[in-house]
């Protein structure tokens, strides 16, 4: 067995501590031959730590495109020659897309704003929306709108928000090569603010922008100082005009090492498929990495993309014998 | 006709592998960029002129 791999069943499986970042790029640049022992020892630590239940969550877009920022990956932006137009969803359109979350057995439903900050009719918007959808459907209720004011993470709090996703995307070295239009700093300080709150922190990122494994390491190490109640991990899926529209995805193997060191980085966390790994890890891909340290996912569609068929993952988690977490254990 | 995807005309092996995955984001009959509505079951794409589209 690789010596960090030794050294990892010891202080993450036994101790439940997380890798530092030199042990975490040790991991990263395991060859392929160390690849099933690393994801067996990724999928114990989830196992002890966590527990086989899966959480699965829904997510929607309440106004899509036209975003002020420049995130190179982003097909939202408006500062991109994107083919994706401006457009807001409505309250019952919301509800019903709720409904649809909780009927797949999801206990998440996030709101997905593509904005740099939240403005008063986006605030009176999600207001209304999250009401709208605690009368008439048993799901939690996340949000993603960007970086917020003190002021905005405490009337989220209050309307019963109960976690709040903001990424990093990148690590701290890498970011200026991903956004130009604010800091790593600007969404640190987000972050420390919804913490503060009690609303539970979301916070992860996106694999294959071009980031080296050092700073891929930079970044699990990062998210992990940050300790996130949950960790979205996303695989970069090259969008039309955007800067990052020609990039490589993230080959299969790779996608795997890096949801084993994440896992070995923060053995607590809940550690999320998010977007692109229907066309970086496809059908077996997806199993293995749910077999090697993932402990939720987002099914069925994306804000601005298509995911398999909730029906098609939660057979999955049949056949793997991983209950759906439920609503009452979210409590 | 135009590709839903890309826009331009005809039809393109990797804008049919690519759409797999993703919703239409051009008006098939005129090209026009269609607002596009995805929802965690689906997604309407609402072309002006030629009306909603749905999958």
């Amino acid at each position: 067995m690789p010596e960090i791999l030794d050294h990892a069943r010891t202080r993450v499986l036994d101790d439940g501590a997380g890798l530092d970042e030199a042990g975490i790029l040790e991991v990263l640049r395991l060859p392929d031959e160390d690849l099933p022992e690393l994801l067996q020892l990724a999928h114990d630590v989830r196992m002890k730590w966590c527990g086989p239940e899966v959480e699965v969550e829904g997510i929607v877009s309440l106004k899509t495109g036209g975003c002020p920022e420049d995130c190179h990956f982003c097909s939202q932006s408006g500062l991109f020659a994107s083919p994706v137009r401006a457009v807001w969803l409505d309250i019952p359109s919301l509800v019903e897309a709720a409904k649809q979350t909780a009927a797949t057995g999801a206990t998440e439903f996030c709101i997905v704003a593509a904005v740099r900050g939240p403005d008063k009719r986006l605030m009176d918007q999600m207001r209304a929306g999250v009401r709208a959808i605690r009368e008439a459907v048993d799901i939690q209720v996340a949000a993603s709108l960007g970086m917020l004011t003190k002021e905005q993470v405490d009337e989220l709090a209050e309307m019963g928000v109960h976690r709040y996703n903001h990424n990093l995307e990148t690590c701290r070295s890498y970011f200026p090569n991903v956004v130009t239009t604010h800091s790593w700093e600007e969404r640190w300080s987000t972050l420390t603010m919804v913490r503060e709150s009690g609303m539970e922190v979301c916070c992860g990122g996106i694999l294959g922008m071009g980031e080296t494994l050092e700073q891929r390491a930079e970044f699990a190490a990062q998210l992990a100082e940050l300790d996130p109640h949950e960790v979205p991990l996303n695989f970069l899926t090259p969008r039309p005009g955007t800067p990052f529209g020609d990039r490589p995805v993230v080959e299969g193997r790779d996608a795997l090492r890096a949801i084993a060191a994440f896992r070995l980085a923060m053995p607590r966390t809940i550690l999320r498929y998010a977007g692109g790994r229907e066309i970086t890890l496809g059908d077996l891909g997806t199993r293995d990495g749910l077999l090697g340290g993932i402990n939720a996912m987002i099914v069925g569609n994306y804000l601005t993309t298509l995911g398999r068929p909730a029906t098609a993952d939660l057979e999955l988690l049949k056949d793997l014998k991983m209950p759906v977490k439920s609503l009452s254990a979210t409590f | 006709m135009y590709c839903d995807r890309c826009g331009e005309p005809g039809t393109h092996p990797e804008c049919t592998a690519a759409r797999e995955l993703e919703p239409p984001r051009y008006c098939p009959d005129c090209r026009r960029r269609m607002k596009v509505q995805v929802v965690p079951t689906g997604w309407t794409a609402t072309c002006v002129e030629h009306g909603d589209r749905h999958g």
